[in-house]
Formats: structure tokens, C-alpha cells, sequence
């Protein structure tokens, strides 16, 4: 453990650096932003979710008045896509759509009102396809073809991977548990509805001010789709009002505006209706999923087999990552000696799903965590101590050669089991009330860029002066999760001055350099390290230009509360002001950069790029829940969570990703839903959205919210800035476990699918005076045409973080032995 | 729908209004189909008031009308005039912020900031008329409004804190 120094900032509380600007309604996000001249955008939206764009007539829009221009998707020849390898979107479809929602036009006029009218003068002709709702229907129809490429038929990605012979270690098991689990789809309801101005500017250059986590993925996307050099093109991330992952694609509407800017010389506002952020989605994948998991009688893992079923909806998003991400962190929170994964996701004809808050993880972990709470009860153990036992340590590698730099899971559990008084309630409340516990892992941002380069993740220059001002500039992006706040705070701990003396200029293609984005839990230690080493070689020239002055050496310059000074005489200082223009005078104008690149992760194999993080997460959570036996409904009055985040850098902010965490998860758990039905054959039979309103997408109100009493282990991990890891994201993922696992303790029925409504526990109860099964869940897992594995073996098995081949996997095998053993080299 | 040929021109034809804002007359002029959230934002250029669904869902155009919250995004601006409307602009003194926005700015009430004024707006109006709500009477008042970050657990103790404050502040003068 890296040794703990005095901090004068990062740890210790204090108002936000954008606090205030968010208190007086003076911060500005995108749809808050006016130019002159500025003309407004409305999209006419496919009302099929499958079908053949025949004809367009634009006519008669184009000549309503107020109208300036109509585009349609001949404008757009290229198209785009988060991930290099599924380049399969347009702007405007040109002539398939793929679900409802799917954008086939845009408006340009004076107004949004005139703009929204002439919409309904486009006269679209279509020809109706079959229409694929579930992955089921997807696997069995591969003659009704949603794109052209992927693996086949309806099959975006198929994979499987295999870390030691699992297989023979279920074999030798004492026990075999196998279960399957259903996590619905759930979307991420971003307060602010996404909104994007485009301009070109006096020097002829575009600027796109947009609601989005991915300044400078969207920066080449841009570039790509509208054929012109990024050097022309200026995307500045406006803050987000929320984010969660659904403002992390280039979106549609961000093009077409741009384009629309171009074609006119005037601004072009959109801002998308609520419906339309419905249909924008990118959410949380519905997952099918079956764990078979051996376990010794006194419950360690032997090894788990996952099979994972995704349904992603009309496009490919970020499914390559969404679909390796329901298995590659299952081997991250226990001690796993043997692993399998298989993963498929479908096309099927609804809004494209993406990544939410915790990115394909919540889903298996789910399973897992309720599965482990049944094996706990089959053998008679304590959850909870089961836990600690097989609780992964720090320095070691996974199964499938994950480096786990620290851990300190098992302090997380301990602390909550003390905390909720887990040892007096587990199994021994009153019938109705019960406790549930699960943990869980996170990354701390993704080892490997979306697209393959060697440079920097994160990049952060620094501008100083006479005056003793310090500028930041970096590409990351303020989401509300505090980006800015967490920059500053780095700045001003290196140089000994406070968060208020900084100011940082963020998220802006054109001004700041690259960062990656506001996405997978990266930005406190990737822009951090950046920021800690632009600060550092400021600091190093403050330093030396003070030392002269104070006749000491540079090395005896310490910063701190606004001075520098010498750290063997504390007579010998000048204030930080004096010090910075001392630096001025003898090296000329100041400005440093520092930039952040993850380490390399050991895996080898192909894949093998996807799950290293530079620092895992962890967290414990005891949710207590009570369960009306009547109605069925579930209430939750507290919850406990331990969290790992190496460091605090605000606790104010800290404290509040726990808690809007724990509730985002508590929503899943208990409500949200983004679910479809099937109009009447008499109205096309189209598959539509079931409910595209806040109204009925039901989340978690002021008066549905439990108390959350949030525990922070601070266990510092040696390559995070000052030891922070991440903490966005993490403490979501085990609440819905937990949930789950609570209403067992209450009842004793399982609820094997979230969300967990009323209606299932009451249907479960029912089965439970049955004498059958008390459980709701899916039944079955269908026929999925999985590949042969990728086999490598396990850092403890001799492997070499290499694939072997299938028929040499009993090679230099050494007989399998415990992974805690294995340390990270 | 309508079609665009429905729209007559008396639709289109803007009225001119005095409407009193934060204590400031302003003469807008605007489409009287527009709603007071339109015409807050676009037309008094007060961009603070947001809105998060323009369908009475999320609470996040709350404004007060003669002290009381109101979805801006549900009422014509027209029904306005002469009716005293607050808005998020008009919280602070001058440079002074309000004790609500220095507790939620403080003890993080507010973290993306979205919903923030609709937020702010409702809590001034239940502690204008309740100076010690208790924790159960903060949530119903704030039942309205959705955040989709903070969990709300710091916006209760933000109310709290900002309720304390202004009690003391009201005892010392």
C-alpha cells in the first residue's frame, strides 16, 4: 500500500467548482444556448419498426413557409458507429428502418413549431418486413435479415471464451448449481432531453456545442460522416444534465444539424422531445443468461460456465464491448480458479441498447450474486462470510488474466455486515422482512481506447502566469458526476493552492487536449494521472525559479495553502503569486502538459483487450426489504453500502455517486423497465414502445427512496492519482442482487429476473402455497449457435496469457490450485 | 395534429404582455399558443427555468406563482400578467445566494444541476410556508420533482441545512 501523505484538498469536503454556476441557473447546457440567425431542427421518426423506405416527397414541406431546408438520407452517403467495426448508422436512413423512432428526415425552419408542422407533409412510402421483437425470434428467423453484416442471420456478436478446462472442474465439484436469470432493459432518463447547436463560424469552421459524454469520438465521427477534415470541426461538450451512459454514441440529430449549419451558413438548434430521448435509448441490454457454477461444501468457486443472450436492439452501439462486458468481470469480485464464457447478441427491431451505468455488467452480476445467496442456502452457509472467504485480493490476476492492483472487497463486506447488523437479522426477522447481501467489482476505466492507437487516454495542459492564475485545459467531460471538480482538485493539490484558484476549461475539441470521454469510470484516474503529472512538472519550474531565490535547494520547495517555501526553514517562503512569476522570469511563458496511458495488460489472447482496467472498484451492499404478503409490494426502509474508492477526492461528490447509484440500482431493481408490445394486427402489428413517458417509465421518486448509509474504505491503489479509483459506477451493481436476495430472506421466494414488480413475488407466493417451486424467472435458454471457445489457460495453470490450442489444453497443465496463490508479476 | 393549414393566422399573431418576474416587469411579446417555460426561456431569455419532458412529468420547470410552484411547462403565459412569477434567477441577493443554493451547491443537492432549479424553487415555497419541515414533509413536497442522480438523500439534507440557517438568521435579527 502506497504510503498515505498529508492532503490539503483531495479528501477533504468543499463546495463544487461548478456548484455555483448550478445553484443560479447560470450554467449552461446545451439547449440553454442562443445564437442570431439560429433556425430549428425537428426529425420525422420511422413509425415501423422494420421496414423499406420506397419513397420520400419532400415538396410540400419545402415549400411551407418558414421552411428552409428538408434533408433526407440521399444528404448522408456515410455512416457512423461508436465502434470502428460496426460502422451501421446513418443520420437519416436512406432506405431501411429499424425500428420505431428510427429517423428518416429533418426539418430546418424558423421555429420548432413550423418545423414540427411541416414534418407532417413528408409523404414516406414504405414496405413493411417482418419484424424480430426478442433474440429468440432473431435466432430462429435469420432469413429476415436486420443488417447485412455481423456474425450471421441476426447474429451481431458470438463469442466464447474458455480460462482452464471448466468443464472437468464442474466435474470434480461437490456441488453443480445451474440457473438462469432474465434482466430486463432499462433506459437511462437523463433529465435533460439531448440537445445540439451547430454553427459555422466567422472563420468558416463548424462548431457543434452538443449534450455529450464523448466530445472527441463524436469530433471523428463528425469528420467521417460529413467528409471534411477534423481540423474544421469544433465539438464542445456542453454539461450534461445527466448522462448515464445514453449521451455516449454520436446520435443522429448531432449530425444532421451539422450538416444542416453547412448546407444554410446560419445555426441550427435541435433539442429532442422526451419520446424521442425514449427512442434515442441506448440503454441497458435485456440479458438472458445461464450460470452453471461448481463450488466446494464449504462454498468456494470451482469454476463458472456463463452463457449470455443479449438483445440489442436495431444497431450495433457499442455491442462488441456491451457483449464481452456480460462476462469479462464475472472472474473480478471472488476468487474463480476456472471461467467460461459465451456471449451472443441479436438485431432485433427496437431502439439500439448501449451502455448504462455499469456497461453490461449489472446484468450477470445479478445472476451471480442471487445464485451465490442460493448456494449459501444450500449449504447451509452465511452468505455473507461466504463471501469473505473467496473475496478476491489485491495484486493477483484473474482467470482471465485481469491484473487486480488492490482490493479491499473483503473490508467492504465486513463493514457492511457490521454496519446493517446483518448477523441479528439474516434469517431470523419476522416473516415479511428480510436482508439480502451482495458485492461486486468495477473498472476504473477501460484498458484499450475504442479505437486502436498508442496515445494518450487522457491529456491535460496547464497554463500559468504572473498573475498566479492556473488554467486547465482537458478534453473530459462534465456530466455532473464532478469531472471538473476532480481536475481541479488534482491541480490544486500538486501545487499547494485551493480548488477556487483554478479554473478549468473542459470538454472542447477545439481548445483542450484529447480525452477520451465520460464513460466506463474513467475520468478520475485516467484525466487524474494526467492532471497530477501536468501539475508536477509546473510545480518542478515553480520550484527550481523559487529555490534560487530562497537559496535552497529545489528538492527542500514544498507547496502548500497558497506558498512555497522551504521545507528545512519555514522563514524562507514567498506566496505562490511571487513564486509563479520568479518561474515566468527565468523560463519564459509557462504551460506544462501531463498525459495518462494505462498500463498494459497482461492478457495476450484475442480479446484479450477488453476487461483490464487499471484499478478495480469494489463494494458490499445489505438491502432490507419488507414484503406485503397481500399486495405483493416491496418496501425497502435502508440500505447499506460499502464502497472501495482507494481515495476520496470530494466526499461531498463521493458520497453522492454512492447514493444516486444505489438508487439508480434500486430502480432497476424494483421498476424500470423499457419494454415493447405489439399494436393490434388492425394497426400494423408494429412493435412499439410500451410507454415512452416519464409518467409511466417509473423511477424512484423523494418518497420511494430509502436511507442509504454509505461506508468509504480508503485504501489507496498505487497507480490511481493520490490512490482514487472510481466510484460512479460501481455501487450500483450490487443493490439489485441484494434486493433480490432480501426478498427471500423475507418470504422465501426467488425472483430470478428483475425488475422484481409486485406482481411476480405475487405470483411466486402463490407457487410457494402451491408446494411448487416458489420462483418467477425464465424457464429456458434457447439453442444458441455458440462457436468453439478461445482456450487459455489460467496464470495459475501455467498459461502464458496466450490462447492455446483446443487439443493442447491439458498440455503443461498444473493441476488446478487456488488463484489466491498467483500474484501479479 | 394539426396540420399546418389548420393553424390560422390569429394562432400565429403575437400578443404583448407585461409579465412580473422576480420582481422586474418584462414586456414580452410571443405566439400565445407558448407556454410560460417558453416564454421564460425564450423570450425573457431566463434559460435557469429547464425542462426535462414538457409534459408536467419531472419537475423540472417548476417556477412560483404568487409563492406557490407551478409547471411552467403545462400553462399558457398568457393566463400571467400582473401575477407575481420567481423564478431560479431571482433566488440570490445580488451576489448573495440563497441559504437553499448554498446548501445545495455545498452539501451536494446538486450534481448534474438539471433539476436543480425546479428543485430550489419547490423547496422556497414549502419552507416560505412551513420554516420546519420535517424530513417526511420535504419528501412529499419534492415528490414531484425527478433527479436522476442524487439519490435525493442530499437534497433532503440540503432543505434541512437551508432551514436551519434561515431560522437562525430570522432569530438573530
Amino acid at each position: 500500500m502506497s504510503e498515505k501523505k498529508r492532503l490539503d484538498v483531495v479528501g477533504k469536503a468543499r463546495r463544487r467548482v461548478d456548484g455555483r454556476a448550478k445553484v443560479t441557473g447560470q450554467i449552461r447546457f446545451a439547449d440553454d444556448l442562443v445564437l442570431p440567425r439560429m433556425l430549428h431542427c425537428k426529425l420525422l421518426r420511422s413509425p415501423h419498426p422494420h421496414a423499406l423506405i420506397e419513397s420520400i416527397d419532400c415538396s410540400r414541406a419545402l415549400a411551407a413557409p418558414g421552411v428552409h431546408l428538408v434533408l433526407t438520407g440521399k444528404d448522408f452517403p456515410v455512416t457512423f458507429g461508436i465502434m470502428p467495426v460496426n460502422q451501421d448508422e446513418y443520420p437519416l436512413a436512406p432506405e431501411h428502418v429499424r425500428y420505431v423512432g428510427d429517423p428518416v428526415a429533418a426539418v430546418i425552419a424558423k421555429d420548432e413549431k413550423t418545423a414540427d408542422e411541416a414534418l407532417e407533409l413528408i409523404e414516406v412510402k414504405y414496405k413493411l418486413l417482418p419484424t424480430i421483437a426478442t433474440p429468440e425470434e432473431a435466432l430462429a428467423h435469420p432469413e429476415t435479415r436486420i443488417h447485412d453484416y455481423g456474425e450471421q442471420g441476426n447474429i451481431h456478436r458470438n463469442q466464447s471464451y474458455e480460462f482452464g478446462d471448466v468443464d472437468e472442474a464442474l466435474g470434480k465439484s461437490d456441488h453443480v448449481f445451474e440457473d438462469l436469470f432474465f434482466y430486463e432493459g432499462n433506459t437511462h432518463l437523463p433529465l435533460e432531453q439531448h440537445a445540439s447547436l451547430a454553427a459555422v463560424e466567422g472563420d468558416g469552421k463548424l462548431t457543434l456545442s452538443s449534450s455529450t459524454q464523448i466530445p472527441h469520438y463524436l469530433h471523428r465521427a463528425l469528420a467521417k460522416v460529413l467528409q471534411m477534415p477534423a481540423a474544421q470541426i469544433r465539438v464542445i461538450a456542453c454539461s450534461n444534465g445527466g448522462g448515464f451512459g445514453g449521451k455516449c454514441d454520436g446520435h443522429n440529430h448531432e449530425f444532421v444539424v451539422c450538416k444542416a449549419a453547412l448546407m444554410l451558413g446560419r445555426p441550427v438548434k435541435i433539442c429532442l422531445t422526451r419520446e424521442e430521448v425514449f427512442y434515442m435509448h441506448r440503454g441497458r441490454h435485456p440479458v438472458l443468461m445461464k450460470f452453471r457454477t461448481g463450488v466446494t461444501r464449504d462454498g468456494k468457486l470451482t469454476g463458472i460456465h456463463l452463457q449470455t443472450l443479449l438483445d440489442g436492439g436495431g444497431y450495433g452501439s457499442y455491442g462488441p464491448a456491451s457483449t464481452f462486458y456480460t462476462g469479462v468481470l464475472t472472474p473480478v469480485t471472488y476468487e474463480l480458479p476456472r471461467f467460461k464464457f459465451d456471449a451472443c447478441r441479436t438485431f432485433t427491431n427496437k431502439p439500439a441498447c448501449g451502455p448504462k451505468r455499469g456497461h453490461g455488467t449489472p446484468q450477470p452480476r445479478f445472476g451471480q450474486e442471487v445464485q451465490l445467496d442460493k448456494i449459501a442456502a444450500k449449504l447451509g452457509l452465511d452468505p455473507a462470510q461466504m463471501r469473505l472467504n473467496m473475496a478476491t485480493k489485491g495484486d493477483s490476476l484473474t482467470a482471465n488474466w485481469l491484473r487486480i492492483s488492490s482490493s479491499a472487497l473483503a473490508e467492504c463486506i465486513r463493514q457492511v455486515v457490521e454496519r446493517s447488523g446483518w448477523n441479528q437479522k439474516h434469517r431470523k426477522l419476522p416473516p415479511g422482512r428480510g436482508v439480502g447481501i451482495a458485492c461486486s467489482a468495477y473498472m476504473s476505466g477501460a484498458g484499450l481506447p475504442i479505437y486502436w492507437n498508442k496515445m494518450p487516454h487522457s491529456g491535460v495542459q496547464l497554463m500559468l502566469d504572473r498573475s498566479g492564475q492556473v488554467t486547465i485545459f482537458c478534453g473530459a467531460t462534465e456530466i455532473g458526476q464532478g469531472s471538473d471538480d476532480v481536475l481541479a482538485a488534482m491541480v490544486a493539490e500538486v501545487l499547494g493552492i485551493t480548488t477556487s484558484d483554478v479554473r478549468c476549461i473542459s470538454g472542447d475539441t477545439g481548445m483542450t487536449p484529447i480525452d477520451l470521454g465520460s464513460y466506463s469510470s474513467r475520468v478520475t484516474v485516467m484525466m487524474g494521472n494526467a492532471a497530477i503529472q501536468a501539475a508536477e512538472r509546473a510545480r518542478a519550474m515553480i520550484a527550481t525559479a523559487a529555490a534560487e531565490q530562497l537559496e535552497v535547494s529545489p528538492e527542500q520547495i514544498l507547496f502548500t495553502q497558497g506558498r512555497v517555501f522551504s521545507a528545512t526553514d519555514s522563514n524562507k517562503s514567498m506566496s505562490f503569486i511571487e513564486a509563479t512569476s520568479f518561474a515566468e522570469s527565468k523560463f519564459g511563458t509557462l504551460g506544462t502538459t501531463g498525459s495518462y496511458t494505462p498500463p498494459k495488460p497482461p492478457g495476450r489472447y484475442k480479446g484479450a483487450g477488453a476487461g483490464p482496467s487499471p484499478a478495480y472498484s469494489y463494494s458490499a451492499c445489505v438491502v432490507e426489504a419488507e414484503v406485503d404478503e397481500a399486495t405483493g409490494w416491496i418496501t425497502v426502509p435502508k440500505i447499506w453500502i460499502a464502497h472501495d474508492i482507494g481515495q476520496i477526492v470530494n466526499p461531498v461528490l463521493a458520497r453522492g455517486q454512492v447514493i444516486g447509484s444505489v438508487y439508480m440500482g434500486l430502480g432497476e431493481a424494483l421498476m424500470e423497465e423499457q419494454v415493447f408490445r405489439r399494436l393490434p394486427a388492425k394497426l400494423s402489428s408494429a412493435l412499439v414502445h410500451k410507454f415512452p413517458s416519464m409518467l409511466e417509465y417509473k423511477s424512484i421518486t423523494s418518497m420511494d427512496m430509502p436511507e442509504v448509509d454509505v461506508m468509504m474504505i480508503e485504501d489507496p491503489d498505487p497507480g490511481c492519482p493520490f490512490g482514487a479509483k472510481e466510484v460512479g459506477q460501481g455501487p450500483l451493481l450490487p443493490v439489485m442482487p441484494a434486493v433480490a436476495n432480501a426478498v427471500f430472506d423475507a418470504v422465501g421466494v426467488r425472483i430470478d429476473e428483475v425488475p422484481i414488480t409486485p406482481e411476480k413475488v405475487l405470483r411466486a407466493l402463490q407457487l410457494k402455497r402451491e408446494g411448487k417451486d416458489p420462483r418467477v424467472g425464465p424457464d429456458h435458454f434457447p439453442a444458441v449457435p455458440y462457436p468453439e471457445p478461445i482456450f487459455v489457460l489460467p496464470p495459475w495453470e501455467g498459461g502464458d496469457g496466450n490462447s492455446t490450442r483446443n487439443s493442447d489444453r491439458n498440455a503443461d497443465r498444473k493441476p488446478a490450485s487456488k488463484p489466491a496463490e498467483a500474484s501479479a508479476s | 395534429m394539426n396540420t399546418a393549414t389548420d393553424q390560422g393566422i390569429v394562432a400565429r399573431r403575437k400578443v404583448h404582455m407585461t409579465l412580473r418576474v422576480n420582481g422586474e416587469d418584462i414586456e414580452v411579446s410571443f405566439a400565445p399558443y407558448k407556454t410560460l417555460l417558453e416564454v421564460l426561456r425564450e423570450d425573457a431569455g431566463l434559460t435557469g427555468t429547464k425542462h426535462g419532458c414538457e409534459l408536467g412529468e419531472c419537475g423540472a420547470c417548476a417556477v412560483l406563482v404568487d409563492g406557490e410552484p407551478l409547471l411552467s411547462c403545462l400553462a399558457l403565459a398568457v393566463e400571467f400578467e400582473g401575477r407575481a412569477i420567481e423564478t431560479v434567477e431571482g433566488l440570490a441577493s445580488g451576489t448573495e445566494l440563497h441559504p437553499l443554493q448554498a446548501a445545495f451547491a455545498d452539501l451536494g443537492g446538486s450534481q448534474c444541476g438539471y433539476c436543480t432549479s425546479g428543485l430550489l424553487m419547490t423547496a422556497k415555497a414549502l419552507l416560505d410556508q412551513e420554516p420546519n419541515p420535517s424530513r417526511e414533509r420535504i419528501k412529499e413536497a419534492l415528490s414531484g420533482n425527478l433527479c436522476r442522480c442524487t439519490g435525493y438523500q442530499q437534497i433532503f439534507e440540503s432543505v434541512e441545512e437551508a432551514a436551519r440557517v434561515i431560522n437562525t438568521r430570522k432569530a438573530g435579527s
